[in-house]
């Protein structure tokens, strides 16, 4: 499953280019990006672990980027 | 702005006002600055407090990071070179070089987001509504919710909201936003119109033929949201720098500030310590690679999005390095060099006028559905009416034979010249050639071909005018016509009489003998060429309006259909890629004389901060020069 996040207050390239790095080696992830410029943040992973894995996503980009909101739908 | 970017901007004013105020003590009491002084507790508070203010979320931005394990970063460069400052008593110059860089990181801020915003306001397609008829009411939904063969309204001003069918009224659509193409498309009932339009005067009323999900909009917002998924090799780069960067940086800055003390201080005796920590804490601020990281990124975004105002629709940054670097360019021919539509391009009259005989041709050929027949038709209406025709036959694959104003008309190939009993000069024209037989007597030909597109010749020469080393056509037609298409709008090489598995394996051999190091573009009309489109570093389709498979299979897509827009293409890909090349000296080469200067003393940590923010804000105003991209001066 592919599924795309709206980010809020993700203000610098670089700390995009940690998040995407740090969910990338989440388990089961199969492909993410983050984008600084669109605001927004895509995940490929598992079907079966999916809720699971934006959840580690979620917990990983604010260890990078605390002030950076996912917005989950 | 944001309210974040708010908050901070009141949180500058607040400690560049507290600073002003602590340097002022300086010069009314002069005696503030006299340690024995008790006013020099009231001074440096001053500048204390506006070091806090200002940049307090730095310092905590810095010790949250570092318990994270993310050490090296800009935070961390500022903490380490502020609180430097103020240990050696540069209570001022830390408070300042604070505020500098929140103002600095303020600014940058807001012009990233609002080229972001100008460049996705640009994009903006997407219709927020639709106006749906149900139970004889105009209900307003979203577009998602209205199901197919609903009937929806469109006013005069709004953007269609899905694809369908007209069937009621006729106006003016503006399809700039998806093609570039500023005069507006009439359309009536019975005609298709496209989601992403917008309707400019007369009121309409469609049936919906897509689901929302498969409308044009969705699948090109798709495209570009993808966009910035694809990142390009320099982007990666530089991320890629940007981290092995700072930790060398701070060994650097670490070692200036200890071996010339300890050097000079071991040989001369004379201990230094505060010139040399200052010179390395001024080295760190210098040093931040914030100014590449974020204009790279934004310099592809500014091409991707001037592009997509042309019609041109990129599906990622790599392809717009890929793109850069081309200098072999293959295209298909029918239906991207050539309009893929017949037209009769040269009338041979023998005993009969040309118009006689045009009209003898059209008149029998009106029974024919043939593209051919309709072609001969179409240039025969030009020119007058069309008499009537008697007793019609059409025999598949030879012609058709009529009686026209009470004479035998026979119009087709040899063959069918043949059976009429006409003699006929045979031709070797590129194109097809159909004869015309009066009463069996042979009376001349009309020779009819597919139509180069107007804009081939100049796109091609604009081609070669960018660095083009070689154009290429492939096609599966006769080689008399494509060697006529090919010397016409001036093609260095032809491959013709293709079936349609040796396109690919054509392409393949084109692949083998470019030049090293350069890329190859494969340009066709989406049908049927997908594999080559695949095959190419960069796939081009054409025409992506109405057809999915092109915007799919294509890596970049012409959305107008016009083949001018392939310079224009390459164009945008030079001029960002020189942009982006530009930044990364520009800020490269500031950086490492500001670091020079710094090492030897000269400059001091304003100097820095200039340097470093500075830097960041001409370099993101010189990345949305990328959005700019003008049809003019093309060659």
């Amino acid at each position: 499953m592919k599924k795309t996040f709206k980010l809020t207050d993700l203000d610098c390239a670089n700390c995009a280019a940690k998040m995407e790095d740090a969910i990338k080696k989440i388990d089961g992830v199969e492909n993410a990006s983050v984008s600084f410029m669109t605001q927004k943040m895509t995940i490929e992973a598992d079907d079966a672990r999916f809720d699971d894995v934006v959840k580690e996503a979620v917990r990983v980009c604010k260890k990078v980027e605390p002030d950076c909101e996912i917005v989950l739908k | 702005m944001s309210k974040k970017q708010k908050k901070t901007l009141i949180r500058i004013i607040t400690a560049a006002v507290v600073f002003a105020a602590g340097i002022a003590m300086g010069f009314v009491f002069p005696e503030s600055e006299d340690v024995t002084s008790p006013l020099i507790y009231v001074r440096t508070g001053a500048l204390l407090a506006a070091y806090l203010i200002a940049g307090f979320d730095v310092l905590l931005k810095a010790v949250h990071n570092i318990m994270h394990g993310q050490v090296f970063d800009e935070n961390f460069l500022m903490m380490i070179a502020s609180i430097g400052a103020v240990v050696i008593g540069e209570y001022s110059e830390g408070a300042a070089v604070m505020i500098f860089y929140q103002t600095g990181e303020l600014f940058q801020s807001v012009a990233v987001g609002k080229s972001r915003k100008s460049i996705s306001d640009m994009m903006d397609i997407n219709p927020e509504f639709a106006n749906v008829e149900r139970n004889g009411e105009t209900i307003e939904v979203e577009p998602d919710e209205v199901s197919v063969g609903e009937t929806v309204v469109i006013k005069p001003g709004e953007r269609v909201p899905l694809d369908g069918e007209v069937i009621f009224g006729a106006s003016g659509l503006n399809t700039a936003a998806l093609t570039g193409e500023s005069a507006p498309r009439g359309v009536t009932v019975g005609d298709e119109v496209i989601s992403g339009c917008v309707n400019t005067d007369g009121l309409l009323k469609i049936r919906v033929t897509k689901p929302y999900s498969d409308s044009t909009v969705a699948k090109i917002l798709e495209l570009v949201e993808n966009s910035s998924e694809s990142k390009a090799k320099t982007e990666n780069f530089i991320t890629r720098f940007a981290r092995v960067y700072t930790p060398i940086v701070v060994i650097a800055a670490v070692l200036l500030a200890v071996l010339p003390s300890v050097i000079i201080g071991l040989s001369k005796g004379d201990w230094q310590w505060g010139t040399w920590v200052y010179r390395a804490l001024t080295f760190l601020v210098v040093s931040c690679p914030c100014a590449l990281v974020i204009s790279v990124p934004l310099s592809y975004f500014g091409g991707i999005g001037g592009a997509s105002r042309h019609g041109i629709m990129i599906k990622g940054a790599n392809y717009l390095e890929q793109l850069n670097k081309a200098k072999t360019f293959v295209f298909d021919k029918t239906g991207t060099l050539t309009t893929g539509s017949f037209a009769v391009t040269e009338k041979h009259a023998e005993g009969i006028s040309d118009n006689e005989l045009l009209s003898y041709c059209a008149a029998a050929e009106q029974i024919s559905n043939h593209p051919i027949a309709r072609s001969i038709v179409a240039a025969a209406k030009l020119a007058g009416d069309i008499p009537k025709a008697e007793n019609a036959r059409e025999t598949a694959g030879c012609g058709v034979e009529a009686v026209v104003d009470g004479r035998e008309i026979a119009v087709g190939n040899a063959r069918l010249m043949a059976k009429a009993g006409a003699r006929v000069d045979e031709t070797e024209k590129a194109g097809t050639v159909v004869y015309c037989a009066v009463d069996g007597e042979y009376c001349g030909y009309v020779l009819v071909a597919d139509e180069i597109k107007e804009n081939s010749k100049a796109a091609l020469s604009g081609l070669k005018a960018l660095g083009a080393e070689k154009t290429v056509m492939l096609t599966g037609d006769r080689s008399v016509t494509a060697d006529a298409v090919a010397n016409s709008i001036g093609l260095d090489e032809v491959r013709s009489q293709l079936l349609p598995d040796g396109k690919v394996t054509a392409l393949e051999e084109i692949y083998a003998a470019k030049p090293a190091k350069s890329t190859l573009v494969y340009v066709g009309d989406g049908m049927n060429d997908a594999p080559s489109l695949a095959r190419a570093d960069v796939g081009i389709a054409m025409g992506g309006l109405g057809s999915d498979a092109a915007i799919e299979a294509a890596d970049i897509v012409l959305m107008n259909d016009d083949i001018a827009n392939l310079p224009l293409a390459v164009r945008t890909a030079r001029k960002t890629h020189r942009i982006v090349m530009q930044n990364i000296v520009f800020a490269l080469g500031v950086k490492v004389a500001v670091l020079a200067l710094a090492a030897f003393g000269i400059g001091n940590m304003w100097l820095a901060v200039f340097a470093d923010v500075g830097v960041s804000v001409i370099a993101i105003l010189n990345a949305m020069r990328c959005m700019r991209i003008s049809q003019k001066n093309l060659t």
